[in-house]
């Protein structure tokens, strides 16, 4: 296969450490995402990702003008922005999407703001919102690999409660889970994606990686643990596509990936659209389906 | 299914309970005291207070004042041994679960954060879906399930929780003749076994099993036996009608 033998597909990747580096680090945003993307989904947290992910942005504009690493700015401005969430929602009993859009404009003028200050602003700013991912280096894998390992850990241990909380609350506080700690730690399990993430496609595109591979994942899943898998190897193809793409038509690679991620999300939606529109005639299956395979607990 | 061993504990107590939202009252003096297998049903109109008495007894808000012990001790301290069943429990239809797994989340209770879920623990979840008509479904996605079906499957994942006090708020919303007999029967069965249930419905025809009757309006209109609870005089001031006789 003559398109094959131009080693369109591969070249790049074996000609280029940074590619290579790259692809890396969007592989391993990409299966960060997808776990905490997939409970974000479940739980409808799209919005406070989207808070979270804009919240970190004063954090790091410091951390930038005071030559800290971004990371710990990051850190500090995902705490903030959760803590100012729950102040704001217990205390002034305001709706949780009121006070999540209080302080998400609020964090993303000051980080703004900050940032203006810099002599660089807008190589700065473009930094932080849509990532550096062709500048990936050893140490921003190795920290990305922790936070995989980290948030892994958090939706392993959380599963049971997390998905209680996805059905009903009140589910969850009667099995015997607390409702704000288990909601607290999927927050936690968003923060460090995209505190994480930040350097690889920014805080702007993470929010694209959080939720189009899920939903992607969540259209045809029957199991939780499959739309974990789908969001993962959506991501992970989105990546490897997009940087090809990027690398072929000098294109900006994180805003490429996330696209192509939304276009799978697209694609996959007018599918299962057109397989549902086919298979209705022989609905027949729903009256007995069955029934086999062994209940995942 | 085995019968429960006797409770030491009375399953339900309550002395001049008071519920409602933070300070604010909803329904005040509700003295109860159940013994295993009875059947408590409560009745009134949408915002007379059913739901906020189930879900004070399920221990997801606090009394405003009064005592309220649920074998022995306070609500929400023995989620293995209390199973609340929501009303309209699924909150998104996105939910990527299939039927199985969404009746397996009743062992959650049992199994904690990390225990493996054990062959019997499987066999309970199975049983569940058997009593509730839904094992044929088994392998389908709640979001392709009618409203009746889904309501089973919760009625299923309650069952799976094999608890000694079952808390139902409106278990035959959604359910056609057959499902709504259905559920009379397995809170039969439930009973026979010396389980002690509460159900808020908007049916009359619900209490006719039940042990005692509790009539709401925001406060405790009438209590007892059916024949009692339900007088004409009862049920006028509640609903400004009676039952055709």
């Amino acid at each position: 296969m003559e398109w094959f033998d131009n080693n369109v597909f591969i070249e790049p990747f074996l000609n280029n450490e940074f590619l290579r580096y790259a692809l890396a680090g969007g592989i391993l945003v990409a299966i960060t995402c997808a776990v905490a993307g997939t409970f974000v989904v479940l739980r409808g947290l799209a919005f406070v990702g989207d808070a979270l992910a804009h919240g970190v942005l004063p954090g790091i504009a410091t951390a930038l003008l005071l030559g800290v690493s971004g990371i710990v700015g990051a850190a500090v401005g995902a705490v903030a922005m959760m803590g100012g969430v729950s102040l704001v929602t217990r205390r002034f009993r305001l709706s949780g999407d009121t006070a999540i859009g209080l302080l998400f404009v609020g964090m993303l003028a000051l980080g703004v703001i900050i940032t203006s200050r810099s002599d660089a602003f807008v190589g700065d700013l473009t930094r932080i919102l849509f990532g550096e991912l062709l500048g990936v280096s050893r140490s921003d894998l190795l920290s990305q690999l922790c936070a995989l390992a980290l948030v892994g850990l958090i939706a392993f241990i959380g599963r049971r409660p997390f998905l209680l909380l996805s059905v009903d609350e009140g589910l969850a506080r009667t099995s015997g889970f607390s409702i704000r700690l288990f909601h607290n730690a999927m927050l936690t399990m968003v923060a460090i994606t995209v505190v994480a993430s930040f350097q690889t496609v920014g805080t702007l595109l993470v929010l694209g990686m959080l939720i189009a591979p899920a939903a992607t994942g969540a259209l045809f899943a029957r199991r939780i643990s499959s739309m974990m898998t789908i969001a993962a190897l959506v991501g992970t193809l989105s990546t490897y596509i997009g940087l090809l793409l990027s690398y072929h038509f000098d294109i900006a690679a994180g805003a490429t990936i996330v696209f192509t991620a939304v276009m799978f999300f697209a694609l996959t939606a007018v599918l299962t659209e057109i397989r549902k529109a086919l298979s209705k005639p022989s609905d027949g299956e729903h009256e007995h389906p069955h029934a086999h395979g062994r209940v995942h607990i | 299914m085995a019968a429960l061993t006797a409770a030491v504990h009375s399953p339900i107590s309550a002395d001049h309970l008071c519920v409602g939202y933070g300070k604010r009252p909803v329904v005040e003096g509700v003295t109860l005291d159940m013994q295993p297998g009875e059947l408590l049903v409560l009745i009134g109109t949408n915002g007379s207070g059913k739901s906020t008495l189930l879900k004070t007894l399920a221990g997801l808000i606090k009394p405003v004042h009064g005592d309220l012990h649920l074998l022995g001790e306070h609500a929400g301290q023995l989620p293995k041994r209390v199973g609340y069943l929501p009303q309209h429990p699924v909150s998104s239809h996105t939910l990527p679960l299939c039927v199985r797994d969404m009746v397996a989340m009743g062992r959650y209770a049992h199994l904690g954060l990390v225990k493996h879920a054990s062959a019997h623990d499987r066999e309970i979840v199975e049983e569940s879906m058997v009593r509730v008509g839904i094992d044929a479904q088994a392998a389908l996605p709640i979001r392709d399930l009618s409203g009746g079906q889904q309501q089973r499957t919760h009625l299923a994942q309650v069952l799976a929780r094999q608890a000694e006090v079952l808390l139902l708020d409106e278990p035959t919303a959604g359910l056609d003749l057959n499902g709504r007999k259905l559920v009379a029967d397995l809170v039969s069965a439930e009973r026979a076994r010396g389980v002690t249930v509460v159900m808020a419905t908007h049916e009359l025809s619900d209490a006719e099993q039940a042990t005692s009757v509790m009539l709401l309006a925001q406060r405790v209109v009438s209590m007892g036996p059916p024949n009692v609870a339900l007088r004409d005089e009862y049920l006028r001031e509640c609903f400004g009608f009676t039952q055709p006789h």
